[in-house]
This record gives C-alpha cells, structure tokens and sequence, in this order.
C-alpha cells in the first residue's frame, strides 16, 4: 500500500512544515511518495527527499503548474492515481482547492481535516465547527484526504530518497493565474508558531492593531485575528483564526479583545495553554481560557508589553 | 448569462449543536434550521450580477429533503427567479455526501446549461469544503474557489482567492463553478413583501432516481462523539500574575 501526498510549494520552496506533519499523520498507512508539482521544483524535491518516511519524491515541472491552478494540478494527480490507495495532503487553502477535484475525477468522496488515522480506511474528522468530531469507514478503492496538521508533530529529517521526474500532463487551459497579492513576513507562519498572539473586535482600530503586532513580535509569535478585525480591516484575511480561517494548535494563544463566537474557537481551542484578556467578565472565551484577565486592553497591552 | 447557485439547509449558525449519547450522530429534531451562511452570500452575489444587469436568470438547486425548500423559498425571496429541489432522501437526519451533490448537480446542469455556477465555499454543518470543486471536475470547467470578489468580462470571471498567504487574482473561462467566501459581500435581509412574491416564483420537483444518480453514501459513519471540553481555568488579578503564571506554571514563555 502506497501514499501519494501532494506537496505544496511557494515560489519554489517547500512548505515543510505542512509537509512534515502530514507525513506523521500518514506514517501508519505505509510508504510514503511525495509529488512535488511546481514551476521550478528541484529545490523543494530535495527537500522532501529529505523528510524521514519520503520513500521517493516525484518531479513535476511545467508552466502551468507553477501558481498551483487547480486544472492542470488535480489532472496530474489523477493521471498518477492507479498506483496508490491514498491520496493525501494538507489541508491548505492550496489542496482544498485541488483534492476535491482529484476525488470527483476518481470518482471517489474526499475526506477532509482527518484528524485521527485508525486505518487504511478508518478516519476521524472535526463536524460542526469542532463541536462534533465523526468516526467515519471509506468504502472507496481509492482515499483521498486532506489532514489538519495542527494536531499532528512535525516528522524528522533522513538520508535523502530518491528523486524521480514526472511529466506535467497538457494544460487544459481553463483558468490562467492574474496575480499574487502576498503578504511577505519575518514573523512566524500562524499555522505552526508556538505562540499566537490574536487581536479581536475590542482592539478598534487598524491604528490600535498595532500594538498587537508588536506585542507578538516582542514575543516571537505570529499574528491572530478574529472575523470580525479582519472584516473591520484591522488585519489581513490571511491571519483570521477560525472555522473559515486556519486551525492553530500553539502552545500558547493569546486572545485579545475577542469574545470566543463558536466560530472562532473552532480554531484555537486545541491550544495548549490559553489566555484572554476581556473587559467583559462573561465573555464566552473565557470557558476555555486557562488563564483569565479581566480589564482594558488598552492599559492591559502596554504593560505586557513592559513586563516580558 | 444564466447563474445557477446550490443552496444547503443546514443547522443555523447560532445553534450549539449537542451529539447524541448514543453516539449515532448529533441532534437534529426541533433544531433551527437555516441556508448556509456562504449560500446566502452566493445567492447575494448571483442577485447583484443580475441587478447589475450581467445576469439574466438565476436558479437555486438545494439537495436533500422536502424540507429544503423552506431554503429555496428564502433563495427566491432574496431575488433568484426560479427553484428547483431534488428529493434525495426523506430522513432529516441523513446527509447527501458531495460527490453524490456534485452528480447530480452536474445532471441539473446538463439540463439548465448555466454560464456559471456560484456555490459556497462549504457548508458549515460538515465543513468539507468540497462540492463545488468536485462539480468543476465533473463537468471539466474551471473553477475559482473561496472568492472574495468575482468580476464578469469578456466570456470569463476574473476572481480574487482567499489563500493562505494572502489574495491571489485568477481568470477562469465560462462556463465556471466559483465558490465564495465570506468577505464577498453581505446578504440582504429579505422584506416581508418578497417573501410574499417568492411564493408566486415556480418551484420544479425533481428526484434523484429520475435523475439517475446513485446517492448511496461512499463514507460510512461509524460514530459521532463530542470532542474532549476544556475546562475554564483561573481568574488573574494582574498583569504581574499572568506573567508569573505563565513562566512558572504554565512554563510557556
Ligand atoms: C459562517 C460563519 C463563519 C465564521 N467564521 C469565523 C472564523 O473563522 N473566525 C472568527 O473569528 N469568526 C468567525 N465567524 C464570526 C463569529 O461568529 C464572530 O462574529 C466573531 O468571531 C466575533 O469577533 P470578535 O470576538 O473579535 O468580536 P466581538 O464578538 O464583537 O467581541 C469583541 C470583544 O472585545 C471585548 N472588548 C471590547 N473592548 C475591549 C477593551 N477595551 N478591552 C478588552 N476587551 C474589550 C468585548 O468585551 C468583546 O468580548 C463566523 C461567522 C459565521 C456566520
Ligand atoms: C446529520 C448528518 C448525517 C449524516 N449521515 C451520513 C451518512 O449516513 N452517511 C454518510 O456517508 N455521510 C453522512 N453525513 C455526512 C455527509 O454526507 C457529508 O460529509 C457532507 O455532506 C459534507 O459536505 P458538506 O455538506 O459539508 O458540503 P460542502 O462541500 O462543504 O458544501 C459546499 C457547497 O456545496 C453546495 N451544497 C452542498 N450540499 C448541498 C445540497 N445538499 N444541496 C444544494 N447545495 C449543496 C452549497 O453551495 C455548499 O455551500 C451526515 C451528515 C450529517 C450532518
């Protein structure tokens, strides 16, 4: 039984992280084959050689492979598909996009956010914002999955496996990539920091939001917010923290200013350890906060920001 | 240019869902019931190409129970023209997976002959994330998915993406399947009047069997329990105590 996991890249390089924790969450179904579908993949080929548990990594360059459009990447995986009985990745914005499209041209369901592996077809998937989580049996000849890496550690490194170069299948020509307006940042991924630092509603202002972001630079940890702050605008809508946004597991996340909506805690309440800092002593998120402080962010944050 | 746009019945945003003891699923009776939140957002958009004059007609397809058309009628009552819902099961409390949706999407689809499908982005009652992109590959169109602004020119969309680091802008030829996020707009509140007029709009029954689409589900739910709670921890009186607490207990900084 062999996995086929599809790897994500930027620009070339490998999204590791992502790629490393996925690989411990597959390690019970066999040996693993690692696509690289990029413009220019060489470099992050190698690197997944590299991951402990590759046992090839397959090649596949070409131009229309190269903004991870949909079409041309899902057509490649399912060219490649008779020879596994997985298909799996991250669950990223990127192979959210792709798997689902692999599975319907197999003609097979697609499993999404696995976040337990019982078996080759045994899985166990968050529902309802994580207010359920579902123990589901596929009956498919072929799994596809995407898996939450936030609940799973990163895998170790190992002496280089073999790289072997596959052809890009013809591009259909159904989409063409515009632009990419990406946010470039020194701060840690969100997905994978120790510590999160979020700003909500509370914090008012994009001015105001500021102060959050230093606040987690002086801690070395990424930035968070709720819908509501980047609705508002006071963040990106890459750093919204959700059950629309992205899951983090950190060992600590600071939420600031930021009621604890059902759908907000859908993605942080596997965090280790908690913090909140509410003027409202009844907001929800202080049910799951370890530690509660009670006050006005905008005293409470300067002097934080003194006291580390 | 025809815009057909799949709404799902689902458990209402606000509700707290509570999983049976049992372990057989989570409790639907007597719980409110409502369109996705990303449908309404789809239809909304589909409403305002139309009132921008870039679309014709719109149809709204919801899958699943009798009951969905309380949905389809809510769709109407926003500004879709026409309804059609597709019998594929009478058990409220079983789900049609979306590979079997995105069947028999693509079968209305072979019939309707839209120049786009706007769905959304997932339904926030199983959060696969899936549908749309399974229909795109069905039927072989492009797709854009997690919209946060569709713009219609020249025969295709041009489609800004919430991704993972940030916005990327695609254009897609039509006819495409485009799925929105929650940035792309907000859905008006629909007035008493249009609920009013919505009853006039038709509303087409169709079935599964008679389209032909085996609904069997691939996944098997072996069981459903709720995950582990978290308990509430301690109240800190200052910012001196948090920080000590941090280091010394907590042993996160
Ligand atoms: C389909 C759907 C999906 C959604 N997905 C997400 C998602 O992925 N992520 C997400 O976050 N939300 C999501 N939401 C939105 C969610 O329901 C909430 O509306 C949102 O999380 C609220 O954000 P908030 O806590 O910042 O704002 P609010 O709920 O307005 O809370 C602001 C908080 O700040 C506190 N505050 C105000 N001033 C101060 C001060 N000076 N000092 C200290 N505290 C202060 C207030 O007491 C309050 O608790 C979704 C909603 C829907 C319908
Ligand atoms: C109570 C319950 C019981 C279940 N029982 C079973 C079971 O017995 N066996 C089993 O295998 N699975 C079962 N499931 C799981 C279910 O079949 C799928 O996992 C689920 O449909 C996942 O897709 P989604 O609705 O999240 O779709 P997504 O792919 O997240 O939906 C995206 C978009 O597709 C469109 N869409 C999706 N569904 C419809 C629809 N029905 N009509 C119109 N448009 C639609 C909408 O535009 C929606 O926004 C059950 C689920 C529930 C809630």
């Amino acid at each position: 039984m062999t996995v086929l996991l599809l790897a994500e890249t930027h620009q070339g390089r490998l999204a590791t992280d992502a790629v490393a924790r996925t690989l411990s969450a597959l390690a019970p179904l066999g040996e693993v084959h690692v696509l690289v579908a990029a413009g220019d993949g060489a470099e992050a080929a190698r690197e997944a050689a590299s991951l402990k548990g590759v046992a090839k990594v397959l090649l596949a360059e070409g131009e229309s492979l190269r903004h991870g459009l949909a079409e041309p990447a899902a057509a490649l995986v399912a060219s490649l598909a008779s020879e596994y009985r997985h298909i799996a990745a991250p669950a990223t914005a990127f192979a959210r996009n792709i798997l689902p499209r692999v599975a319907a041209l197999l003609n097979v369901m697609v499993l999404s956010d696995v976040i337990a592996v019982h078996g080759a077809d045994s899985f166990d998937r968050p529902v309802y914002a994580g207010n359920a989580v579902q123990t589901v049996e596929s009956t498919d000849p072929v799994v596809v999955l995407t898996v939450r890496t936030s609940v799973f550690g990163a895998v170790g490194r190992q002496e280089p496996a073999p790289v072997e170069t596959v052809a890009a299948v013809a591009d259909p020509g159904l989409s063409v990539w515009i632009e990419d307006a990406a946010v470039v940042s020194e701060r840690p991924e969100l997905a994978s920091a120790r510590i999160v630092v979020s700003g909500g509603r509370g914090v008012g202002s994009k001015e105001n939001f500021d102060a959050i972001i230093r606040l987690a630079d002086k801690m070395g940890a990424a930035v968070g917010a709720s819908r509501a702050a980047v609705d508002l605008g006071y963040a990106p809508n890459d750093w919204q923290v959700g059950q629309t946004g992205k899951v983090v597991a950190p060992d600590l996340y600071l939420a600031v200013g930021i009621s604890g909506a059902i759908q907000h805690l859908a993605g942080m309440k596997d965090s280790k350890v908690i913090v909140a800092i509410n003027k409202d002593e009844d907001a929800p998120i202080f049910k799951v906060a370890d530690y509660a402080l009670v006050g006005d962010l905008f005293s409470i944050v300067p002097e934080l920001m003194g006291k580390l | 240019m025809k815009i057909l746009v799949p709404v799902k019945r689902v458990v209402d945003y606000n509700v707290k869902v509570r999983v049976r003891t049992d372990g057989s699923g989570v409790e639907l009776a007597n719980v409110k019931m409502s369109m996705n939140p990303f449908d309404e957002i789809a239809v909304e958009e589909a409403v305002r190409l139309k009132e921008r004059g870039v679309a014709s007609e719109i149809v709204v397809v919801s899958i699943g129970v009798q009951q969905a058309k309380d949905t389809l009628r809510t769709a109407l009552a926003m500004g879709a023209d026409r309804a059609i819902l597709v019998d594929a099961t009478s058990d409220v409390n079983r789900d049609i997976e979306p590979l079997a949706v995105a069947r028999l999407l693509s079968r209305i689809v072979e019939a309707e002959r839209p120049d786009l499908v706007i769905a959304g982005k997932q339904a926030i009652d199983n959060d696969m994330n899936a549908t749309g992109q399974m229909l795109a590959g069905l039927l072989g169109w492009g797709q854009a998915t997690f919209a946060s602004k569709i713009e219609i020119a020249d025969g295709r969309a041009v489609v800004t993406r919430e991704v993972d680091g940030g916005l990327q802008t695609i254009g897609v030829k039509l006819p495409a399947v485009v799925t929105v996020d929650l940035r792309l707009n907000e859905p008006r509140y629909v007035s008493l009047p249009s609920i009013m007029k919505a009853k006039k709009k038709p509303l087409e029954d169709r079935t599964a069997a008679e389209l032909d689409v085996d609904v069997t589900p691939r996944l098997k739910i072996v069981r459903t329990v709720e995950p582990a709670q978290r308990v509430a921890g301690v109240r800190v009186a200052s910012v001196d105590e948090l920080v000590d607490k941090l280091k010394t207990q907590a042993g996160v900084l």
